[in-house]
């Protein structure tokens, strides 16, 4: 009781002492960050296990090499770029290309600046299962889905074809392509990513067929081959009014992005984070471990950081 | 003998007749009005589902309502001079419990929430809390669990503070009460899920909207219950303080406070509970701590991981409930008897003396951080059970087939069916039958609410995805009652299976509804059975312990009687138990619905899809319009389903004392 008391009346003292003039909550570190007077750096950790190898990495090097301490902190993509630009998250290390927002914060409010390419590059697409893209090999051609409806068929796609998709955070415009390209098929939300691997890995043992919304580089491949389903090619700005999209994704180079303030001031961790690079095999390796060998991130980066010093040696600054 | 048997049925039909009379009478009433009013809405609108001449589209308005909000977060003296302090408040206030908390290091920490539990509580609990926190360091989530404490001490605090505020203000007044209470008792049934979007825009995502958020969910059972404890003086106390030549402030504190003293520990349990099953859905907006844990684990399909936090957050529940719940008996008890050379502030200040002895010496000692080589590793045995499960059950099991069998059965033979069914049905006669429901068991007021959310929900356009979200909660709900009446029979029975039981409930019931999600997933595959699987799990404790309460608590005169007439168990149980626990019963249906409400929109992240998925929707992509407008829809479903099982006793009693005052 005692320690809650001295809290309180040290918070309110604090509070008196701020509470005149005006308070930009846009500017507002996490309440965790620097306990103990650690130099801290706060980085956002998407939801899917590559993000998580690209943050654990980091992690990893700024805490053994730097000297700080890292707080993760786990948010949607649209509300982490909201937070990097209010300065509560300092870094996003993987992003997948959301225009609007790159036009709002880095162009117009100039709260964010870009932090260079991550060195992977992402692409996402429709996926069936190898085995039986091998026994039916024309299933990899969209105009010839609609043959294979039945089999693709759930419980929660009733009496159409299943397209499962993952999580709303992420990028998609597969309602729309399906009704496009006139397919009979329904687009079934897994709701996150974690449901949707536990389903692919559930099909997967059962040799059942099914067809996925599912991007590349992803450590699942090396569990559950998977092929692509060709969709009619992606041309510039074909994917520019999201209700008429009619062609695939495209490919991405995966960007950083940093807050403007941590840019500028952010001393050794923000050279650090702008010469972060690295392959597409490094990502799926430590995701791999993360993911299929439920290691803990930090013991996957320290095996990754272990046997690639030549790799992240050029990153230091 | 003869006489008593006689009477009793006389007397059970004389009331069964009057109160179907007074049925037959309000739906005769609704049936007229429907004959009426019925055609006139198809000529205009046409039947089918709910019309689009009426529904409002609020895209464009919530998004420029969330333009604004963002370009003007750093400029317009609202968030300047008021949201902003608020926020930078909060910060601090996190901050400066999360420090000192730090300071204290862990032998601190553990010393002092012994002592404060010994102090209020007694030894045995604060064996219990120095065991429970000892646990979270073990698990290797001594950090984590400091950071949810810290956001629960300052939330907890928040919540307290403004629920007495509102508590006094509706508590003196008549008029505020009247006011308040309806926005109270509907904010009590109203899922967390739907608080999170709006504080999130409004103070962006972080530790300040997670604690708001907590502070919305957490106040309303403090505010209820101290202004219930104020109103629920013993007037001849008042009479006699009154006589005295108090003031108004004297009696308020000398009297009426002291009296409600109960009610008001009631109200700081309920509270502490709430804000901690809120710290943990928080994470979805940046709470941090053990939410966030548990949140990061099911990305990763962890259940291992999930559980090492899911562990930590039980362990604080049980210890907080139970020592405040300690804390109010003992306060009536034991205050006069205390004769120990210990008591009252002696005792705490040697408790504060003993915490600093051991915060210091484990600052000398360089000990502060929870050691890591203390920590067990529960995460691989936890995986490899579950691996076994999914292995063995998930499908093609002998005879009673596997998980994702029946669970594909239970869709296809169950929530198709009841969802196309509620869909086909005219917009109008749902209305119908829900104002039928409603009014059969409430008043007209409580019909009236009922009817008007339902109509929102239309209003709103989006009618189809809130029957296919009440499709899943009837089924739900349907299952929970059956197993949970069943299970509640048997327990009330035999009190060995209730002792059995009762860890095993507690622990169910304060488990985050989060952690539920994923075994049933592994289990049941996607889609909404799993999430159906998650809502019935999370439901079923609470079903279970009002049944067995309501049973036991049958008059022993009554069943005595029942015995020596020679009924059978079975004769007992139907004609007398059941019957008698009536009240309960129905209580527990209200529950059942208003729990099961809560999990089936967050089995949105398991592919319960509708409208729990356009509010994950929502925080996921920023998308303020389709979120606010699912989270409003599931206010609207709350509403409605809460009233058309609350029975109107329960706001009979609640009158009781305003009349009186």
């Amino acid at each position: 009781m005692r320690r809650r008391t001295t809290a309180l009346a040290g918070s309110l003292l604090l509070l008196t002492v701020t509470g005149c003039g005006a308070a930009d909550m846009t500017k507002q570190a996490s309440p965790y960050a620097n306990a103990g007077g650690a130099k801290t750096v706060t980085l956002s950790v998407q939801s899917w296990v590559g993000a998580q190898a690209d943050v654990a990495v980091a992690e990893y090097l700024l805490k053994h090499e730097l000297g700080y301490r890292v707080d993760r902190v786990q948010i949607d993509e649209v509300p982490a770029w909201d937070a990097l630009s209010q300065g509560r998250v300092d870094a996003i290390l993987e992003d997948w290309g959301h225009p609007e927002q790159e036009q709002r914060y880095v162009k117009d409010k100039k709260t964010i600046t870009p932090g260079g390419d991550l060195g992977v590059t992402g692409h996402i697409g429709w996926f069936v299962p190898t085995y039986f893209a091998k026994k039916h090999p024309d299933v990899t051609d969209w105009k010839n889905l609609n043959k294979y409806a039945s089999q693709f068929r759930t419980a929660e796609s009733g009496g159409q074809g299943q397209l499962m998709d993952g999580s709303p955070s992420y990028v998609t415009n597969d309602k729309a392509l399906v009704q496009n390209l006139g397919l009979d098929y329904k687009v079934v939300f897994a709701g996150s990513e974690a449901a949707q691997i536990t389903q692919i890995e559930q099909f997967a043992k059962e040799n059942k067929p099914f067809l996925t919304y599912w991007y590349k580089p992803q450590w699942l491949f090396e569990k559950v081959p998977m092929t692509e389903v060709k969709l009619p090619a992606y041309k510039e700005g074909c994917d520019a009014d999201p209700e008429k999209v009619k062609c695939a994704y495209p490919h991405t180079p995966l960007q950083k992005y940093l807050n403007a303030d941590f840019a500028e001031n952010g001393g050794k961790a923000a050279t650090f984070l702008k010469n972060f690079k690295w392959s597409e095999d490094d990502q799926n390796e430590v995701a791999l471990d993360i993911a299929d060998k439920k290691m803990s991130p930090q013991d996957a980066a320290e095996k990754w950081v272990k046997n690639h010093r030549s790799t992240w040696q050029a990153w230091l600054p | 003998m003869a006489t008593a048997t006689a009477s009793g049925p006389i007397r059970l039909t004389g009331i069964g007749a009057l109160l179907r009379h007074r049925v037959a009478a309000k739906l005769l009433l609704l049936a007229v009005a429907a004959a009426v009013l019925v055609p006139i809405a198809n000529a205009q609108w046409a039947s089918g589902a709910w019309p689009d001449a009426l529904t409002v589209d609020l895209t464009s308005p919530l998004g420029r309502a969330s333009d604004w909000i963002i370009d003007n977060r750093d400029s317009h003296w609202l968030f300047t001079h008021f949201l902003g302090h608020v926020s930078n408040a909060i910060v601090i206030s996190v901050r400066a419990v999360y420090l000192v908390l730090l300071a204290g290091g862990w032998a601190g920490v553990v010393a002092g929430a012994a002592l404060v539990a010994w102090r209020v509580a007694g030894v045995r609990l604060a064996a219990l809390t120095a065991v429970s926190f000892g646990v979270c360091g073990l698990l290797g989530m001594w950090v984590p669990t400091m950071q949810t404490l810290a956001l629960m001490v300052v939330a907890v605090l928040a919540s307290v503070v403004l629920g007495m505020l509102m508590g006094l203000a509706a508590g003196l007044s008549d008029r505020v009460f009247r006011i308040l209470r309806p926005v109270l008792d509907t904010m009590q049934v109203l899922p967390a899920f739907s608080y999170l979007l709006p504080v999130a825009l409004i103070f962006g995502v972080g530790v300040p909207a997670a604690v708001l958020a907590t502070v919305v969910y957490a106040a309303p059972p403090m505010a209820r219950l101290t202004a219930l404890g104020l109103r629920g003086a013993d007037s001849g106390v008042l009479e006699a303080v009154t006589s005295l030549g108090t003031t108004a402030r004297q009696r308020l504190f000398s009297a009426r406070l002291p009296l409600a003293r109960k009610e008001l520990l009631l109200g700081l349990n309920q509270t502490i509970m709430m804000a901690l099953s809120m710290a943990v859905i928080a994470s979805m907006i940046g709470g941090a701590g053990l939410g966030d844990r548990v949140y990061q684990a099911l990305g990763t399909v962890d259940v291992g991981a999930a559980l090492a936090a899911g562990i930590p957050i039980v362990l604080l529940a049980v210890v907080l409930d139970r020592v405040t719940g300690a804390a109010g008996e003992g306060l009536g008890a034991q205050a006069e008897e205390d004769t120990s050379p210990l008591r009252g502030r002696r005792g705490w200040s040697l408790a504060a003396a003993v915490t600093l002895a051991v915060a210091l010496a484990a600052r000398f000692a360089g000990r502060l951080e929870w050691p890591t080589s203390w920590t067990v590793d529960i995460v691989e045995p936890v995986n490899t059970a579950k691996d076994w499960m999914v292995d063995h059950l998930y499908t093609g099991v002998p005879v009673v087939g596997g998980t994702a069998d029946w669970a594909a059965h239970f869709t296809t033979w169950v929530l198709d069916p009841v969802r196309d069914g509620l869909q086909d049905l005219p917009w109008w006669s749902v209305l119908l039958v829900v104002a039928a429901l409603a009014w059969t068991i409430g008043t007209w007021q409580t019909a009236l609410t009922a009817v008007l959310a339902m109509a929102g929900i239309g209003v709103l356009g989006v009618w189809d995805k809130s029957l296919d979200t009440l499709a899943q909660v009837l089924a739900a709900v349907a299952v929970t009652v059956v197993l949970g009446f069943a299970i509640g029979i048997a327990t009330a029975r035999s009190t060995r299976l209730e002792r059995l039981l009762r860890p095993v409930l507690d622990v169910f019931q304060t488990m985050p509804q989060f952690v539920y999600l994923i075994p049933v997933v592994a289990l049941f595959g996607i889609g909404r059975a799993p999430a159906v699987a998650a809502a019935v799990i999370y439901a079923l404790p609470a079903v279970i312990r009002i049944t067995t309460q309501g049973l036991r608590q049958v008059d022993g005169a009554a069943m005595e009687a029942s015995r020596s007439l020679g009924a059978t168990s079975w004769q007992q149980l139907r004609q007398v138990q059941l019957p008698l626990a009536r009240p309960a019963l129905l209580l527990a249906l209200n529950q059942a619905v208003v729990l099961v409400l809560a999990v089936v929109v967050i089995g949105a992240l398991v592919g319960g899809g509708a409208l729990g998925y356009d509010v994950v929707f929502g925080i996921a992509q920023g998308d303020l319009a389709t979120g606010m407008v699912g989270g409003v829809a599931i206010v609207c479903l709350g509403l409605m389903l809460d009233r058309v099982t609350q029975p109107t006793t329960r706001r009979d009693h609640g009158a009781g004392p305003t009349k009186g005052a």
